[in-house]
């Protein structure tokens, strides 16, 4: 071992005066506490704090309440009939969402719900204070997990090296078309 | 001459450092144990830093209920509490903390101060035989072992400082010192200190406490004020310990300069340096086996005390 002061280990008592000089280097050194309630914790953007809803995503397709295993999405919807856009067109039905609960009590973060939105809905957020004094008041409603949605951390970038996403690159080559098309026409 | 007032006077200002010294002791017990533990300590009571968590403390023992055992000796527990804190406030009465400035010079000052300091031990072994439990018996005849073994290392040295000054006061003593006391009676110092902390059972001399094998040993059964009580002897006695230590070995209010007028604040920071050591011992060894405990009492203090006073006896004769 080479730690300071090993040139000394045989006298009797070094380990003594190290065990002294020990705790006296680590009472000089600044503590690395955080005072939590005053300082927040800084979380890595993909905590899984709690789920929010996207509310207007929402097709009320049922699939996160059906793959949930605990069966802790409460999901209450009607119909509703939107005129035809146009004359002598089609009358459509429409979801409309009613109730969109989740009761944290019995949800284990395990995430199913979010991978399985095919509407991107749903959010790990890490926003974790929503502790409550009574079981039953940990399920929590559509607007408490719409609110949610503003602490969501944006995506993280893509890499330096990794390909452009492909809707940026179909949107680009539209966009080349475009103006070559252009300035075709101005040429001819 | 002294009057009733003056008197009167010096036993408040005792009864003040009583009060606040001790509790000065425990903050930065909180404080310094935390940082060297890599912690913070106490953040929020009081404001700043905590500074008013011993307050805290305090009103909050006084809130909790004060529980007797059925089977419990009543009279001795309820007693136990002040007998183990009131010695440390009757010895600081012969402390001196400047050049004759003490609340009572007495001629025999150092024999009183230990004779008084071993009392509260018995407030110790009271709870330990009165609170009717096992752990706390346990815990009250380990306390009583270690106040056998630690006592006489400790009387020793300390009449190595007494031979070396040729008196028995503490005010004398402390006149004497010089500083090749140091290297002299460095020994002497380093024995009573030590011998002092086991006799406060502080860590790592605590095995009559030893919280993980026997509950808290004599304060098992304790609740609220007596317990706080006991918590406050601890304190207390750290500052007497330090304290003695400072007037024999240390020349008590010796100083860089003005002695005169601040001998009480060398004292001060003595004695507080001290403690600092006391609560620097305790965060940095492990607490010592009760068997440990005793071969470091009689087969290194006792044999080093003696020849401590060999030594001080020789030299006091060749240069007398």
């Amino acid at each position: 071992m080479t730690a300071p002061g090993s040139g000394l280990a045989g006298l009797p008592g070094s380990g003594l005066a190290r065990g002294l000089a020990i705790t006296l280097k680590t009472m000089t050194r600044p503590s690395v506490t955080r005072q939590y309630p005053d300082v927040k914790p800084d979380l890595p953007p993909r905590s899984r704090g709690v789920i929010a809803l996207f509310e207007e995503n929402c097709t009320v397709c049922m699939l996160c309440a059906r793959e949930c295993p605990d069966w802790c999405i409460y999901i209450d919807s009607h119909k509703e009939v939107v005129p035809a856009q146009e004359p002598g067109g089609r009358e459509r039905t429409r979801n409309m969402l009613d109730r969109f609960a989740i009761d944290f009590a019995l949800c284990m973060y395990c995430g199913i719900c979010i991978e399985v939105c095919p509407f991107d809905a749903l959010f790990w957020t890490p926003e974790f204070e929503y502790a409550e004094y009574d079981v039953g008041d940990l399920t929590h409603e559509k607007d408490r997990l719409r609110d949610w949605m503003w602490t969501v951390p944006a995506p993280p970038g893509v890499e330096a090296s990794a390909e452009e996403p492909k809707e940026l690159v179909t949107a680009l080559k539209a966009l080349e078309k475009l103006e070559k098309a252009a300035s075709e026409g101005e040429a001819s | 001459m002294i009057t009733a007032l003056e008197v009167a006077a010096r036993l408040v200002i005792v009864l003040l450092v009583f009060l606040t010294v001790p509790l000065l002791v425990g903050q930065m017990e909180h404080k310094a144990m935390a940082h060297m533990q890599g912690r913070l300590g106490p953040m929020y009571a009081g404001g700043f830093h905590g500074w008013a968590q011993l307050v805290a403390d305090g009103i909050k023992f006084a809130q909790k209920e004060s529980v007797v055992p059925k089977a419990a000796d009543r009279r001795v527990f309820e007693l136990a509490p002040f007998v183990a804190l009131l010695p440390y406030l009757i010895v600081l009465v012969v402390i001196p903390v400047g050049p004759g400035q003490s609340a009572s010079n007495l001629d025999m000052g150092l024999f009183v101060a230990l004779a008084i300091v071993s009392v509260g031990i018995i407030g110790v072994l009271m709870a330990g035989w009165s609170s009717a439990n096992k752990y706390a018996l346990i815990g009250g005849v380990r306390a009583a072992a270690q106040l056998m073994a630690y006592e006489l290392p400790l009387v020793l040295a300390a009449a190595s400082a007494a031979m070396a000054a040729g008196t028995l006061s503490l005010g004398g003593i402390a006149s004497a010192w010089t500083w090749w006391w140091l290297p002299w009676q460095g020994v002497a110092a380093a024995i009573f200190f030590v011998s002092g902390v086991a006799e406060l059972r502080r860590p790592p001399f605590d095995m009559p406490y030893a919280d993980s094998e026997i509950v808290f040993g004599p304060l098992t059964e304790y609740t609220g004020l007596r317990f706080a009580l006991f918590l406050l002897a601890e304190y207390a006695g750290i500052v007497v310990v330090s304290a003695l230590t400072v007037v024999l070995f240390l020349g008590g209010w010796r100083g860089p300069f003005a002695e005169h007028q601040l001998g009480w604040l060398w004292t001060l920071v003595k004695v507080l340096s001290l403690s600092f050591l006391v609560i620097w011992l305790r965060v940095a060894y492990p607490r010592l086996r009760e068997d440990q405990l005793q071969k470091l009492a009689w087969t290194v203090l006792v044999p080093l005390a003696l020849l401590q006073v060999v030594v001080t006896a020789v030299v006091r004769v060749a240069t007398a």
